[in-house]
Parts: structure tokens; C-alpha cells; sequence
């Protein structure tokens, strides 16, 4: 037994310093907290312990929002960005997703920084083994003893707690990077009956950067023009590096399908699941087994390091078998593996758990944040440790909580999957679990986020009446270009004839023209003689509202519709039980989630639209009834 | 909810065989045992369900109100799912309301419209569609519209729609992949199959619109105007369709001053009929207001029957009766083919015409064909599933426009986010259509068209 003592109070403690738990930390000491971090190893604060990139579709939608919302990790990924590239700019403003690598080492250092030099955030290198309520505050004691009390705790613990590592037949208890794992708190946890269950991910090997041959691989540029993720950045963000993409072949798969016996997944000693949506090649190659060949992108790490990633190759086989696979491929002949790729397992919770404020529904004052709570990515790791730390701290200070609506963010929409639909499998975000992807889009994350970033107190006045200028700019202009006609003349015949639209014969209005696929707002620039000078990002807003004005105003109306279902509010002492009309399944998750509103019970999967017309009548769907 | 017994008068008002009193409710036996006494001298209370008692409808006092037979149904197995007791009385107003008053004085409530079938709904024994389709059922004039509200209760609509719905969101889960996994090299959607796509969806909900008016033309019958000068026989004609004499005949012209309104069903069509004054240049200040009332009627009829009196050359009047049905849905009917036949019809070359003899009944057959066959029904198989009401069309209308749009945009290179936005849409109002997707506006709407007592 070891002998325990009293190291300090605060208004919140975060376990864990990964991405969810640095947001957490920094917005619940921002806001006012004395707060403190603990995490296993204070080396590897903001580790990227699989791809050394952040953002991508959806993800950079969510960054774009944490951004807006006085998050730290758009500010952190610009500052140490490698290479930048804005996603799907084919396929349109909802899907357009900016997606940067990131020098590892450079990121980790920044964070970092960043919560040391925190106001208000003490942080500590320390595992956390137990958790106990004490007098209305809980304790949480370290290994060595240390006993400190918080009025909130946020859980933010990825893949350390009760982490273990598969390598083929090899597998042993540890956290991400050889770090420790949390043994002890997983048990705790379980102890105190919180809902926990195991999921797993994993990562693909680093490798020597002079092994392999690029001259037979295709190169992949960042964009000449950039973007940051972070509002606030000013400074360009400059490409430093290129990637490189390649291919698997029949070999490889041979070679993988040969030695499926070895992998602990197929053998079926990892009961954990895998995110669906980020599979590993050996389950790529099962699942998709009439694909020819699996692309593999190969992503520096740094840049004063020599490993490559390759992104897309995760697996669990026997590190022989590894190396085997690795080697049939093209530019890969005589590749040197630095780091082997390996599975590991974790333990984490039913999200249905948690309030969409993240607090648990059953442990006042606990929070959950990142991959404990059933997510995967650090993007939405990062989401969630904002969160929890904004509730956290209105927590302590008796604020309303802060609850984003499906309707305004990506963020919302993640918290309210959790936490209303579960999931099964480590969720990744994705444009398609946004019902308002149109009006969910990069470009304006600030103008929908800001002003709640900015009354919470973690935006600036500056920075928000910055946006607030921007906006009515952004306005004034798209008013001023639907009110311009433009005479016919042959320059611009020539410019429609040339992208392929019918040319014009009469004076023709800007926006209209403007609307047309084929032509962009700076196309025009030459023919609209009063136009403004406006920043890029300014320009692009304009470009997109009025190009997809009929089909925002489209989503809004749906919006709408939404709406009216989430301000249905439920009783909270409804008795599912005794509504027959309800299937037994709709009883049973309605009665364990207990949603707020229709709108809400109507994402419970095992919930039918049928359940939910009972639900409508029984609240008094009919005129004058039971109102 | 409350757990509240409710009653109310389920037949329609007025004189009939018999009244009947629906009580339904956890207490519905006990309240009826207060207002129902058994010859048999047994309770309500100690019978099974299905089974009936004959006795008389009592007040609290004891006092008899009207013999009776008390029916006994036994939750679940009820309309509503909860103990149901339906007892029947004489037809007429009087013993039918003093029994509710009794039925409400031992402790039922009032049932609002719609409230048994609510229940009915609560209690898992029906779902949306079916709901909406027991409205059509009890409002059904003739046995195809019973058949298409069977249709309906039975599923079939949702079962179409699925089938379109689930085309569509498959297209949307592509559109969607398209985008999420850029790494990924999935295939773009090829206009191709897109277009194939789109425009099977098209045709199906294409096929559900334009079957929307036959088949509000047989469950809600067709308004329908019976026009032509005086004494051409416009009443023989009424009066032989509707199979009494709803109309007064003379040989006097200009009998009919006012609309005579009738209902009849001819085959798989009802008729809202009107009979009107005949048309003519006319100094009678009564007979002139009869006329431009059967003009007006003429004008807002969906059907018109211009009778022609084909025994006598036709004159100025006949041609002004032409000239006001030209662009009308119209049979000009030529009656008294009884009698030589004298007028030159060349005036009606392009025209529906059926020779009839309306005083002899010769030609009904071939004109209930023509009616049936302007009305639509005609183009309606037995089994064809039909959009049951205003609701259901607009739901479709809305889907159709925006996979039609979806269409457009696609072709003119529209970026495929912006495409799913229509997609979703169409999606919305099919699910919408088929009570899949349950707004509150959509459930109230479904049931305020119910009336007291189902």
C-alpha cells in the first residue's frame, strides 16, 4: 500500500496531455480554472502517434471550427505545417477540406509550449491510478501516491488506458510509442462501473527516408496558393516538403493473404474494433478482395528526421511478414523499416453515457474527451477536449453549459452521434454524417462559431470584430455584385464561348453570371469596373454564397424543418414503459438514453420514424392536445 | 397520457338502423355496466371479449333509455387496443345522445376527433400510413375507392416509394463517398449512370402524380354538370342516372330554375351531378339568374354533360351551349334517339358525343364508359397504387421537382455537393409521403381529418 498525500486542489484536472486533453486544459484554465494536466510522459504532449497530418474532409472542417472557437490546434498545425493541400477543390465549397502534414516533433514542442506558458494550467508528468468521489469533489492519486482534489475531472486518456500492443503473435500491455500504458485506471474505472469496453486502432511502419526510391514514385505537390487552418494566421504557410504515392500489387497481397493466419485480428486474439472507416491493409485486402492494388501514400515525419510514413499500409502481422509485404512494392524494393507498425487495443466508453455537454450522465463532475470516448482522430479528439473543457469550467463556475447544435457545427454533429446514436466503431467524422453539408463549410466556420467563441471568452474582441468587418464586407459585396449589369460585350463572349457556356447578347447581371459553373468571381474582375479590393478569403465567401445561394437557401429551409423537432422537448420523467405503441427495442434505448427532445430520439438507432409518430401523438402531435 | 376512458357517437348523425356508442378505456366496462343492464341480468365487466349482450341503455337513476345490445371487446384485441364496449341503440338522434350522456355521467370524457384511432396508434396496433388510409376507407363512395384505401392501409404505397427511395439514397451514399475518401480512389459517379439513375426515379414518381387525379376522381367522385338549353331533357337525364326522380319533369321549358344536386355512382365513378337550368337568351328575371348560375356551375365542374335534343335541327342556343363547353372536359350527350334523328351534329365533330335515349335508358352503358374514361379511371388497374391525398401529392410533387433539378444541375456541371442537396430533398419527401419521416406537421395533418367517433 502505498502512502498517499495531499498534492494539491483545483477547479479541474485533465487526464491526459494528447489532443483532446491539451484543448481541454487550456479552455477550461482560459476560462478562468485553476487547472492542471497530467500526462504519462511530458515528451510526447501532443504526440501524433499515427499520421503526421492534420485535417483532411471533415477533419479540417473541424479544426476550422475548434479555431473559431479559441481552440489551440489550427494555430498549432499552421505554425509547424510541411506541406498544405486544400481537398476535393473539384467537388465543391461543402467538401473542399484543407489537410496539412506536419512536422511531428515541431507540433509535440509547440503544444507543448503552449500549455506550459498557460495561465492557470499547471502541468504534470504523472500516471493517474485512481479516481474517487470524495465530498463532493474527486480525488485522483498517481502512482507515487500523490492525492489532488478537482471539482471536475475530464478523462482524456486515447489509447494509454489499459493500452495493449499487437505484433503478430507478440502482444504486450503498453501505451502508444512505447509509452506506459494506464493499467490502473482502466481497473479503477471498471470498479466504479462506468461502461467501458475495448476498441482498437493502429499504424502503419515509419521508415528510412534513403531506402526508398522516389524516382519511381508520383509525386504529390502541396497547392501553390495556400490557406491556413487558423484565422488568426497572417503569416503564408509554405510548402517545405513533397509526398510521394505508391501502390500494393499481387505480390503483396499473396504475401499478406499467405501469413493472414499470423495476424492477431484474424486469429482472433484482439477482441477490440476497428475504426471501419481506416482499416488496415491486411482487412482492406479481405474486404475489398477483387481490387487490384491499394494506393499508399509515403508522408515524411519531419523535417530534420529521416522516417517516412506511409500512410494507408497500418497492419498487425508479424514484423518478418512486415517487412515482407513492404518490400514488394514499387520504389520499396529496399526499404529499411525504423519503426515496426503494430495494432493496439484500448479501453473506452459507450458514449450513450455522456450528456452532449460530455459531462457522464452518472458521475457528476466527470467528463470524457478523444478516443475514451469512442472517437478516433486527433481532430475530433481535439473537438471534444474544447468541449468538455468549456463545460468543465461552466461547470465550476455555475454557467450554462455549452451544447452545439447538429444545425451550426461539425462538432456538434460528432458530440451528438456519440452521444445519441453510440457508435460500434472508432468514429471518424465525415462531410456525409452532416445532414447540412452546404451550410457546414470550411470557409465559414468563423461566421458561424465565432460570436459563440467570442461570448464564451475565448475569442478576442479583436480578432472577433476582425471577422464582424470581414462579414459585412463579404455582404456589402454580394449585394453590389447582384445589383451590376453587365453591357454584352466581345471580350466577354470570347471568356464564356472559351469555358464552354453560351455567350450573351443582352446586358447580363454579375451574379447571375457568376452562378454558371464554368465561371469564377475573379474571372470577371477584368468586365465588373467597380469591384472592390477584397482579401482572398473574403473573395472566396462571395464566390461561394452567391454561387450556391438557391442551394444554401435550399439547406436552410431543411434546417428549419430540424429545428422544430429539437425545440420538441421531452419530460424528463417520461415513462417509456407504459407507450405501447413503441416497438420494445425504441423502448428499451429511449428509456437507457433518455433523449431531450424528438428531434434527438429520432437519431437513437433502433428508433424507427414509426416509433417516433408514437412519440409525436403521445406529446401532443394533435392540435390543443395534452399541450 | 391520460389515462382517461372516452366515448363518443361512432355512426353518423341523423335517423338510421341503429346508433352506436363507442366507449373505449381501462374503465370502459365498468362505465358501460353503469349504463347498460343485461336481460341476462350478467355484467359487462365478467364477459370475454367478442362477445354481446342484449339488454336495455340505462341513466344512473335506473331508468330506461332504449333497448340495446352491448358488444364487449377485451385489450389488446380492440380498434383501439384498450377494453373497448360498443353498445347500439336505435337509430335516431335522441337515444343515441341520451346514452352518451349517461355513458359520460358514469365517468367517460368526450373523444376529440380522431381520438380512438390516436389510441388506435398509441397502442402499436396501426402505423401512419395505415392511419391516414383508414380516413379514405370510412370516406370511400364506391367499391374502387375502397379498393384504393385497402391499397393503401395495406402498404402498397410505401412499398413504391421504398423502392424509389432507396435508389436514391444509394446515389446520395456514392455522392457522399466521392467525397469523404479522396485517398481512395473511388470512382466519380458517371453521367451515365446518374442520368439512368435519375430518370427511372423520375418516371416512377412521374407515374404516382399523374395517377393522382383518377384517383381522386374515384375517392372523392368527380363535381360533374349537366348543361344544355331548355327542355333538351337535362332532368330525364339526371333522373335516370341517379335512378329516382330527383328532378321535376314537364314538358314546359325552363322547369328547372335552381341547381338540383344529386350523387351517383356510374361504374367506378361517383358523381357530384348537377342539375342545371337550361341556357338561353331569356327576359324571365328568375329564369335569367337560373342561367348564369348553370353557366357558372358549367365553369367549375370537372366533368360536363351537354345534353343536345338530336329529334329537332339545332338552333342558336345549341350553339352558344357549344361554344361554352369547347374547352371543357365534356360528352355532349345526344338525347332522344328514341326519335328520328333531325339535327345536322357536324357542329360537335371533335367532340365526345353518346347517343341516348334518357326518357328510355337506351345509350346509359355506352355513356357510363365515356364518363368512366374521361374520368381517368379508366387508365386505373386494380391494383395500381394511387397518392391518397393532397398531402401525399405534395409530397410527391416536391420529390419529383427536385430530382428533376437534381437532374438538370448535374448535366450543367453543377459540383456534386450542391447536387446532393436536392437529392436529400427528394429524399425528405418521400420518406415524408410515406410516414417514414414524421414531423409533428405531418402527423397533424394526417389527423385532423378524422371526424368525432373513429
Amino acid at each position: 500500500m502505498i502512502k498517499r498525500y495531499d498534492a494539491g486542489e483545483y477547479d479541474v484536472a485533465v487526464i491526459g496531455g494528447g489532443h483532446a486533453g491539451i484543448e481541454a486544459a487550456l479552455s477550461a484554465a482560459r476560462l478562468g480554472c485553476s487547472t492542471v494536466m497530467f500526462t504519462i510522459s511530458l515528451d510526447w504532449v501532443g504526440n501524433m502517434p499515427c499520421n503526421p497530418s492534420i485535417g483532411g474532409t471533415a477533419k479540417g472542417h473541424l479544426v476550422r471550427e475548434l479555431d473559431a472557437l479559441g481552440g489551440e490546434m489550427g494555430k498549432a498545425a499552421d505554425a509547424t505545417t510541411l506541406q498544405s493541400r486544400m481537398l476535393n477543390r473539384g467537388k465543391g465549397p461543402a467538401v473542399y477540406s484543407l489537410r496539412a502534414q506536419i512536422d511531428r516533433r515541431a507540433y509535440s514542442g509547440y503544444m507543448k509550449n503552449a500549455v506550459e506558458k498557460q495561465k492557470g494550467l499547471d502541468v504534470k508528468q504523472a500516471e493517474i491510478v485512481s479516481l474517487e468521489k470524495e465530498g463532493g469533489r474527486w480525488a485522483l492519486t498517481t502512482r507515487l501516491g500523490a492525492c489532488f482534489k478537482a471539482n471536475c475531472v475530464i478523462i482524456a486518456t486515447g489509447t494509454f488506458l489499459g493500452g495493449r500492443v499487437y505484433i503478430g503473435e507478440v502482444n504486450y500491455e503498453s501505451g502508444p510509442d512505447g509509452n506506459f500504458p494506464a493499467t490502473e485506471l482502466a481497473n479503477c474505472l471498471k470498479q466504479m462501473g462506468l461502461p467501458l469496453r475495448r476498441f482498437k486502432t493502429g499504424t502503419p511502419a515509419r521508415v528510412a527516408r534513403d531506402s526508398i526510391d522516389f524516382s519511381v514514385l508520383e509525386v504529390q505537390e502541396g497547392d501553390e496558393k495556400t490557406e491556413p487552418f487558423s484565422y488568426k494566421t497572417k503569416k503564408p504557410i509554405e510548402n517545405k516538403v513533397v509526398c510521394h504515392i505508391g501502390y500494393t500489387n499481387e505480390k503483396t497481397k499473396e504475401i499478406i493473404l499467405e501469413n493472414l493466419d499470423r495476424s492477431p485480428l484474424y486469429s482472433g486474439v484482439i477482441e477490440g474494433v476497428g475504426p471501419r472507416y481506416c482499416p488496415s491493409i491486411e482487412d482492406k485486402i479481405v474486404r475489398f478482395a477483387d481490387k487490384k492494388r491499394h494506393q499508399m501514400f509515403i508522408e515524411p515525419c519531419g523535417e530534420n528526421t529521416d522516417e517516412m510514413y506511409l500512410q494507408g499500409m497500418s497492419s498487425s502481422l508479424p514484423e518478418e511478414v512486415q517487412l515482407a509485404f513492404y518490400r514488394t512494392m514499387k520504389g520499396l524494393e529496399n526499404v529499411k523499416v525504423m519503426r515496426n507498425a503494430y495494432a493496439i487495443e484500448y479501453d473506452c466508453i459507450d458514449p450513450t453515457a455522456l450528456y452532449p455537454t460530455l459531462e457522464l450522465k452518472s458521475f457528476p463532475g466527470l467528463f470524457g474527451a478523444g478516443q475514451f470516448n469512442g472517437s478516433s482522430g486527433y481532430e475530433e479528439a481535439a473537438a471534444q477536449g474544447l468541449v468538455a473543457g468549456i463545460n468543465a469550467a461552466h461547470r465550476v463556475k455555475g454557467k450554462e453549459p455549452l451544447i452545439l447544435s447538429r444545425t451550426g457545427s461539425y462538432i456538434g454533429t460528432l458530440i451528438d452521434d456519440l452521444v445519441t446514436k453510440g457508435c460500434m466503431d472508432p468514429y471518424r467524422m465525415m462531410t456525409s454524417r452532416s445532414e447540412y453539408r452546404l451550410l457546414l463549410r470550411q470557409d465559414n466556420a468563423d461566421e458561424r462559431l465565432m460570436p459563440t467563441g467570442h461570448e464564451i471568452g475565448l475569442i478576442d474582441d479583436l480578432t472577433f470584430a476582425e471577422m464582424t468587418g470581414e462579414t459585412r464586407l463579404k455582404e456589402a459585396e454580394i449585394a453590389r455584385v447582384k445589383s451590376v449589369f453587365l453591357p454584352p460585350s466581345e471580350a466577354l463572349g470570347e471568356l464564356l464561348i472559351s469555358r464552354g457556356t453560351a455567350p450573351t447578347d443582352t446586358g447580363v447581371n454579375l451574379a447571375d453570371l457568376i452562378k454558371r459553373p464554368q465561371i469564377s468571381y475573379k474571372d470577371l474582375a477584368a468586365f465588373d469596373k467597380g469591384r472592390p479590393v477584397l482579401s482572398d478569403r473574403v473573395c472566396e465567401k462571395v464566390q461561394i454564397e452567391i454561387k450556391y445561394e438557391g442551394y444554401i437557401e435550399r439547406q436552410s429551409k431543411q434546417v428549419e424543418e430540424m429545428r422544430r423537432l429539437e425545440s420538441k422537448r421531452i419530460p424528463e420523467d417520461i415513462d417509456y414503459g407504459s407507450i405501447r405503441g413503441l416497438r420494445l427495442e425504441a423502448r428499451e434505448k429511449l428509456s437507457k438514453i433518455r433523449p431531450d427532445s424528438v428531434g434527438r430520439a429520432g437519431r437513437i438507432s433502433g428508433v424507427s420514424p414509426a416509433d417516433i409518430a408514437v412519440l409525436l401523438i403521445y406529446l401532443g402531435g394533435i392540435k390543443g392536445e395534452n399541450k | 397520457m391520460s389515462e382517461s376512458t372516452i366515448a363518443a357517437i361512432s355512426t353518423p348523425k341523423g335517423e338510421g338502423g341503429i346508433s352506436v356508442i363507442r366507449i373505449s378505456g381501462s374503465d370502459a366496462l365498468s362505465i358501460a355496466d353503469k349504463c347498460f343492464s343485461a336481460v341476462s341480468g350478467k355484467k359487462l365487466c365478467d364477459m370475454k371479449g367478442y362477445t354481446a349482450a342484449f339488454g336495455a341503455a340505462v341513466r344512473g337513476d335506473g331508468s330506461r333509455i332504449d333497448e340495446a345490445v352491448a358488444l364487449v371487446f377485451r385489450a389488446p384485441k380492440s380498434y383501439t387496443g384498450e377494453d373497448v364496449v360498443e353498445i347500439s341503440v336505435h337509430g335516431g338522434i335522441v337515444p343515441a345522445r341520451e346514452c352518451l350522456k349517461s355513458v359520460f355521467a358514469a365517468g367517460a370524457c368526450f373523444a376529440r376527433a380522431g381520438e380512438f384511432t390516436k389510441r388506435a396508434f398509441l397502442n402499436g396496433k396501426m402505423d401512419l400510413a395505415e392511419a391516414e388510409s383508414v380516413i379514405e376507407i370510412i370516406g370511400a363512395k364506391n367499391a374502387a375507392a375502397l379498393r384504393l384505401a385497402n391499397g393503401a392501409k395495406e402498404g402498397r404505397i410505401g412499398k413504391d416509394i421504398e423502392k424509389i427511395t432507396e435508389k436514391l439514397l444509394l446515389t446520395a451514399a456514392s455522392l457522399a463517398a466521392y467525397s469523404d475518401f479522396p485517398d481512395e480512389d473511388i470512382e466519380g459517379l458517371d453521367q451515365e449512370h446518374f442520368s439512368a439513375m435519375i430518370e427511372e426515379s423520375e418516371a416512377a414518381i412521374s407515374k404516382l402524380i399523374s395517377t393522382f387525379h383518377s384517383g381522386q376522381a374515384v375517392l372523392l367522385g368527380v363535381p360533374a354538370a349537366i348543361v344544355g338549353k331548355p327542355n333538351v331533357g337535362k332532368s330525364t337525364l339526371m333522373n335516370m342516372l341517379s335512378g329516382n326522380e330527383r328532378s321535376i319533369v314537364t314538358k314546359h321549358a325552363g322547369t328547372t330554375r335552381d341547381i338540383v344536386e344529386t350523387q351517383v355512382n356510374v361504374g367506378d365513378i361517383t358523381l357530384v351531378l348537377s342539375d342545371t337550368a337550361g341556357i338561353r337568351e331569356t327576359d324571365d328575371e328568375i329564369e335569367s339568374i337560373g342561367v348564369s348560375r348553370a353557366i357558372r356551375r358549367l365553369d367549375g365542374s370537372a366533368l360536363v354533360l351537354a345534353v343536345f335534343d338530336i329529334s329537332k335541327p339545332f338552333d342558336g342556343d345549341d350553339e352558344r351551349i357549344i361554344d361554352l363547353i369547347k374547352d371543357k372536359n365534356c360528352i355532349a350527350v345526344l338525347n332522344k334517339s328514341d326519335l328520328p334523328k333531325v339535327a345536322d351534329c357536324s357542329a360537335l365533330a371533335g367532340f365526345n358525343t353518346v347517343e341516348v335515349s334518357a326518357k328510355l335508358g337506351g345509350g346509359m352503358d355506352a355513356l357510363a364508359k365515356k364518363i368512366e374514361e374521361l374520368c381517368g379511371a379508366a387508365a386505373l388497374l386494380p391494383d395500381d397504387t394511387v397518392l391518397l391525398n393532397e398531402r401525399q401529392y405534395s409530397c410527391a410533387v416536391r420529390a419529383k421537382n427536385a430530382i428533376s433539378e437534381a437532374k438538370e444541375a448535374f448535366c450543367s456541371g453543377v459540383t456534386l455537393d450542391a447536387v446532393t442537396v436536392l437529392i436529400d430533398e427528394a429524399i425528405n419527401a418521400l420518406l415524408e409521403l410515406s410516414g417514414k419521416k414524421a414531423t409533428g406537421e405531418v402527423v397533424e395533418e394526417i389527423f385532423k381529418n378524422f371526424c368525432i367517433g373513429k
